[in-house]
């Protein structure tokens, strides 16, 4: 009997979950539909299901725009920003985790609260900046702006991840001898592999997907796979399947790179509290 | 001069004063143990000494040379943790050369050093393992073995027993002694159980409240302790402490001046029961607890004082029967008011 009714629950959760996914995946499936069809069959109504996919689309937003300069951006922008993010937020996360004081905490809730502000808010300030110090539409500048925008996340994964280890290993570690660059080399570093790279992905996904900055300082020089797409829509009115295309090359690459670190980016959203 | 001198050291944790001015002299190849309540300062006191913690007050020396602001990694000196600290991600091997790897010894000597450890530990087998699939008595080992590879000038344990089973710990404390006796390395031993500070220490230091209340070795303090405090924590069960005016029969029977004020304390194995003596005392028994090889009788005066006693006789006497107690008078201990030890003169009676 409670077998039977927990077996019941257990259908009903994993149809509830398939049922959720199926919702959140439809956009992206339609999206991958639309960019196999032609524009004509794009906006016929009713919506066709079933059709010959051409792949024009594709070459169509190849040949109007650099999708390789472009994909270069996203991908430096957001390489750079986490590798510097990285720099900067380990040792910090390691100091607070390891010789906390009194506004350790403190200061994790600032850190954490600057990011319920809305990007709006601080973009006028920052455009005048960037422009006044020449970086608005460079690759420097968006790299920057992405690093500022994940480092109070980086600092909060790498710290909870951090605060796991026992400490008595690291003071282990100084007993034998160990310095600081010892510590972190032999220690602290292989036995967070896990967190800082779960927590690299996640950043380097938000970087890519990130369009509020990228649009509002970046253009055709440094704009990255997010100002490509955004261009498609605007000049001639909209293109569906172009646009469609264009959409699916840009989240493409990082949908790979997600489906094969599910696990990592799992432990990283859930700031380590899953195993 | 002392090979580990500390002198008037002391430890703030924001107000709270934990450490209050110790001073103490280790001569090399002692095994000290430091004993006392939880919260006595006994592992801070130890971590200042590692260098884990930041000496606010007074100076450390080692061999000569001033380390009270060397940092951990620069003192020499080997820790044995009580969660064993080992690394994780290392095999043994890798867990037990550490130290030596950082000090960039030649690989052939590290071999050969880490070998003749895991000989003297039984580790040779384990050698390839991550310290995840060992027992906890082989963790231990592997600890220990990770502190004797170097041969730092003192060991430093902090309560290294206290995650093993009874029967391991027995074990291990065995070990640790024989180790001991083979390198006669200076170590320092934190625990807070006292048949590990009788059976180990060449001296034991008790602390409470930061601060020393005794140092000695183990049977001075069991026959000798300077105060009520060391004269109860010592022993097993401890000792008898009655205020002197609750035994006056006694008072007055001895030859021995005895404040009135004070205390007397008496071991368990020195209180006689079924005493034909005429200045004995009638008692009503509590209850009596037989271990085999001894036997305990917890006893109540007429005055209400509980009275303990050690005999290896087996008893008849059970809960509720009445008997007759009586003291060993060689072996009294006298506290003053204060609980300070004191030795009392005879005094020409009658």
């Amino acid at each position: 009997m409670h077998n039977k009714s927990s077996s019941t629950l257990l259908y009903l959760r994993t149809a509830f979950a398939w049922f959720f996914a199926c919702v959140l995946f439809f956009p992206i499936f339609w999206l991958a539909l639309m960019a196999f069809k032609t524009e004509a069959q794009a906006i016929a109504s009713p919506p066709l299901l079933f059709f010959k996919p051409t792949l024009q689309s594709f070459y169509d937003v190849l040949e109007r725009a650099n999708y390789v300069d472009y994909a270069f951006n996203s991908l430096i922008t957001s390489v750079a920003s986490t590798v510097i993010g990285l720099m900067i937020a380990i040792p910090a996360a390691y100091s607070m985790a390891f010789f906390p004081n009194r506004s350790t905490i403190g200061i994790l809730k600032f850190m954490l609260s600057s990011r319920f502000m809305p990007g709006v808010g601080a973009l006028m300030p920052i455009y005048i900046c960037y422009q006044y110090f020449g970086l608005l539409d460079t690759r420097i500048g968006l790299t920057i702006m992405f690093m500022l925008m994940n480092l109070p996340i980086m600092v909060w994964l790498l710290y909870t991840n951090l605060k796991e280890l026992p400490k008595e290993i690291l003071e282990a570690a100084r007993m034998d001898g160990a310095t600081l660059a010892h510590e972190f080399r032999y220690i602290v570093l292989p036995l967070a592999t896990g967190g800082i790279a779960s927590t690299a992905l996640v950043c380097m996904v938000w970087a890519w997907n990130e369009s509020f900055w990228s649009l509002n300082l970046g253009a055709a020089n440094a704009g990255t796979l997010s100002w490509l797409i955004a261009s498609m829509s605007s000049p001639e009115g909209l293109f569906w399947a172009k646009l469609s295309a264009a959409s699916l090359m840009a989240i493409a690459p990082i949908m790979a790179l997600g489906w094969f670190c599910q696990k990592q980016l799992v432990q990283g959203m859930t700031f380590g509290a899953v195993k | 001069m002392a090979y580990l001198q500390l002198s008037n050291i002391e430890k703030y944790f924001g107000d709270h004063h934990a450490i209050k001015g110790i001073d103490l002299h280790i001569e090399k190849g002692e095994f000290i143990v430091f004993v006392g309540p939880s919260g006595c300062g006994k592992s801070t006191l130890l971590r200042l000494i590692a260098g884990l913690e930041a000496i606010d007050n007074g100076t450390l020396t080692l061999d000569g040379k001033d380390i009270t602001q060397l940092p951990s990694a620069k003192r020499d000196l080997a820790m044995v943790f009580q969660s064993y600290a080992l690394y994780p991600h290392m095999t043994v091997y890798e867990n037990m050369s550490f130290a030596l790897k950082l000090a960039k010894e030649d690989p052939a000597i590290i071999r050969q050093k880490v070998d003749k450890a895991a000989t003297i530990l039984d580790l040779t087998r384990y050698l390839d393992r991550k310290p995840g699939a060992l027992s906890g008595g082989q963790r231990q080992r592997v600890a220990i073995g990770r502190s004797i590879v170097r041969a730092p000038k003192v060991f430093l344990f902090d309560e290294p027993l206290s995650n093993l089973d009874a029967a391991l710990r027995v074990q291990t404390r065995i070990e640790i002694a024989k180790l001991h006796k083979e390198l006669g390395a200076t170590t320092i031993y934190v625990t807070h159980d006292q048949v590990e500070a009788m059976t180990l220490a060449d001296r034991v230091v008790i602390l409470r409240d930061g601060m020393v209340e005794q140092v000695g070795t183990p049977l001075e303090l069991y026959d000798r302790p300077a105060n009520r405090f060391v004269a109860q924590f010592i022993g097993t069960p401890s000792m008898n402490v009655v205020p002197a005016q609750g035994l006056p029969s006694l008072a007055a029977h001895t030859e021995y001046a005895i404040a009135p004020d004070g205390f007397i304390g008496i071991r368990p194995e020195y209180v006689q029961l079924d005493s034909p003596l005429a200045h004995s005392l009638p008692a009503k028994i509590d209850m009596v607890e037989s271990l085999g090889s001894e036997t305990l009788v917890y006893s109540r005066l007429e005055n209400g004082l509980q009275i303990v006693s050690r005999g290896t006789d087996r008893v008849t006497l059970h809960a509720g029967d009445t008997t007759r107690i009586a003291f060993d008078e060689n072996h009294l201990h006298h506290f003053d008011q204060a609980g300070k030890a004191y030795t009392v003169q005879k005094s020409p009676r009658n």
